[in-house]
């Protein structure tokens, strides 16, 4: 995956709470065997209707939010189903941070498996971001580094947590697996330790 | 020493490396592959010349995507190419894979138990959200994304940082006409779709307790509409009982063991969970959604709320998008809610026991002239068992559709779709916008409400379909 340290872009506000990953990427695509060219499919029945003409009043098709990259929304985001199509459309349509009060848990596992930063500020923080985006271009500068995200036009600076380890895999784009292939002797003794203990391995 | 809940018992055991600063690596049991979330992890794999570490802890299905009228017919091209692809990719990898025609293929969560896969103490995973339905059985359960799939397959653990440990204790008796799912739907009414995240759930208490072990993988399975990841409940007898002579559930004198040691993993008496929530069973009553998320839900007795009744700013906003989608006026009894469709199955609902109840209330009756009904059992297995007691009779004599094991119109992935605008009585987990057909609009209940829905045209209270009988005829 690819790196993340300092990112600058435009809010895009997306003003609900609870958005599930069927509106992020409804369940009729995800019958494709590949990664990449989701994009075209993020918030689908929110952008189109059944005619597929794009609706208007949907934030994403303002074209004040055009090349957006920082999505601000509200709590739960990310709720429902485990797909981890969610997080590939997001980031094959340009976003690569996602602010909100809280994200659901498996939804937040899988940005940070690729390179999307999702940020957990309090409600007034993102009420405040939300409220500035909603009534024009907003940009904000994210520092991974710093754990903090910036607005200079509002003099506006807000902290986040991340846990270490995550934020490390970050910063670095590291592949996990070839981490944890690194602890193989580790791995292999815990299955030899059950093993003798007689555990019940094996689905056979 | 130190009590201790099932949730530490069984996550310190997995533990294969920890390190300050880091998530734990915990190992992995039983990784249940389905072919929706696995294609592109089985691709990560070719692409870096990795191995599936453990092909015997790993067992696929196809589930989400397969037809449920024919099977010997794909229409959908794109479909049938990712049901082919999880073939290819587990003959690669020599993982058992129970295929469309398999005896023991069905819904992964539904074969899972069936099999005696799911066993207490195990640490289970699955691309899907719903994995938490093993946890019934005292096995800590829960969804991951395609990246971790790919983990999983490569070095068979997981990089997890301890969720918080939250009791949800269901004090006292269901009474009569209410079941598990009204319990779950009841639940996350109350306590909302976060109150779980960042939790493990245990469920604990009498009305738990009492509950046979599908209906305990109906309250499981909702876990993650409230948040949570897991949902557990610790083993009993009846944990046991269910698992004795299951495929892959040891035999013997190896079962007998394997069975005292399942039982000790039950919290112990005194252990501190991070949240205790408590709820009284004996006052709920069989719930309908109304919305556009599983806590939007009241009793049968109640009526649509008002977007006024909500107090914070931005569930009142959500409360009115809910009800302009779902084409529903403030105030309208949910009695009077007309549907148009009833979908019986979803690893949520589609166990033998589910069927045995909806078959139970509409023998001898008929599906109301303007609602088309189907029953989608969960699995080969309970298909089979259901023919061998003429459940499938009683459905279809009564008018509804008997259909082939799969997903189906839950997530409507397949050609079981609701068209814009209609109205379902689904006994699935999700009445998300969109969830069952772009447009379509989904009431969540329980098979026995469902039933009722399919003979009425609305909703109703069970016990009083017969009085509607009676008015309709004199």
């Amino acid at each position: 995956m690819e790196p993340i340290r300092v990112h600058e872009g435009k809010v895009c506000p997306l003003n609900r709470a609870n958005v599930d990953t069927d509106q992020i990427v409804p369940k009729q695509f995800l019958k494709r065997i590949e990664r990449q060219g989701f994009g075209q499919f993020l918030f689908y029945h929110w952008r189109y209707d059944h005619k597929g003409n794009e609706r208007s009043d949907f934030v994403l098709n303002n074209p004040i939010y055009k090349g957006a990259s920082i999505l601000v929304s509200g709590d739960n985001f990310g709720c429902g189903s485990s797909r981890e199509h969610a997080p590939w459309a997001l980031l094959d349509f340009g976003f690569k941070v996602i602010i909100a009060p809280s994200f659901a848990d498996i939804f937040y596992n899988n940005c940070l498996q690729n390179g999307i930063l999702p940020i957990v500020l309090s409600e007034e923080e993102t009420a405040f971001l939300m409220e500035k985006a909603e009534v024009g271009s907003l940009k904000v500068r994210v520092d991974l580094p710093e754990q903090t995200v910036h607005c200079e036009a509002f003099h506006f600076t807000a902290r986040f947590d991340i846990d270490p380890y995550r934020k490390q895999c970050l910063l670095n784009g590291w592949d996990e697996i070839a981490l944890t292939l690194q602890l193989e002797d580790k791995i292999r003794a815990f299955e030899e330790k059950w093993k003798e203990e007689g555990e019940n391995m094996g689905i056979a | 020493m130190e009590p201790k809940t099932i949730i530490d018992k069984i996550w310190e055991r997995h533990v294969v490396h920890r390190e300050p600063g880091k998530p734990d690596l915990l190992y992995i049991d039983l990784h249940l592959v389905h072919e929706v979330t696995s294609p592109q992890a089985f691709e990560g794999l070719r692409l870096s010349g990795r191995r599936v570490r453990r092909p015997d802890l790993t067992y696929a299905t196809v589930d989400h995507n397969v037809p449920t009228r024919n099977r010997h017919v794909i229409h959908d091209e794109i479909a049938k190419k990712q049901m082919l692809t999880l073939a290819e990719n587990c003959r690669e990898y020599g993982i058992p894979l129970a295929d469309i025609h398999h005896p023991d293929q069905g819904i992964v969560h539904v074969i899972g138990p069936e099999l005696g896969l799911t066993q207490p103490g195990k640490t289970i995973v699955c691309g899907d959200s719903h994995t938490s339905t093993h946890g019934a059985f005292g096995a800590l359960a829960f969804g991951i994304g395609t990246s971790e799939v790919e983990h999983v397959l490569a070095t068979q653990t997981l990089w997890q940082s301890k969720p918080k440990t939250m009791q949800v204790k269901i004090n006292g008796r269901i009474r009569p006409g209410v079941s598990a799912k009204d319990i779950i739907l009841a639940f996350i009414a109350r306590f909302g779709v976060k109150t779980g995240t960042g939790f493990i759930f245990e469920y604990t208490g009498e009305a738990i307790r009492n509950l046979s072990m599908e209906e305990r993988m109906t309250v499981c399975n909702m876990s993650i509409e409230a948040g949570a990841r897991a949902g557990m409940i610790s083993p009993d007898q009846k944990t046991i009982e269910y698992l004795e002579g299951k495929k892959y559930v040891p035999k013997g004198e190896t079962f007998s063991r394997a069975a005292e040691a399942w039982l000790k993993l039950k919290t112990d008496d005194g252990a501190v969970y991070d949240r205790t929530i408590e709820m009284d069973a004996s006052t709920i009553e069989p719930q309908v959604t109304w919305g556009t998320n599983p806590s939007m839900c009241v009793p049968i007795s109640g009526r649509v709320p008002s977007p006024d009744d909500f107090a914070k700013p931005s569930e009142r906003k959500a409360a009115e998008k809910a009800l302009e989608y779902m084409g529903l006026k403030p105030g309208t009894p949910i009695e009077e809610i007309a549907i148009d469709h009833v979908f019986i199955g979803s690893c949520t609902n589609s166990r033998l026991s589910d069927l045995r109840i909806a078959a139970e209330i509409v023998k001898g009756r008929k599906v109301h002239e303007k609602v088309k009904a189907i029953v989608v059992p969960g699995s080969h297995s309970v298909k089979k068992a259901a023919e061998r007691e003429g459940l499938d009779r009683i459905f279809k004599e009564a008018g509804f559709e008997w259909r082939e094991p799969g997903c189906s119109m839950c997530l409507a992935m397949n050609d079981d779709v609701l068209q814009p605008g209609e109205r379902a009585a689904s006994t699935s987990n999700r009445n998300f916008e969109g969830r069952q057909g772009a447009g379509s609009r989904t009431h969540l209940v329980s098979p026995a409400m469902a039933a009722a829905a399919a003979i009425a045209g609305h909703f109703i209270p069970v016990h009083r379909l017969n009085q509607e009988e009676t008015i309709t005829i004199s």
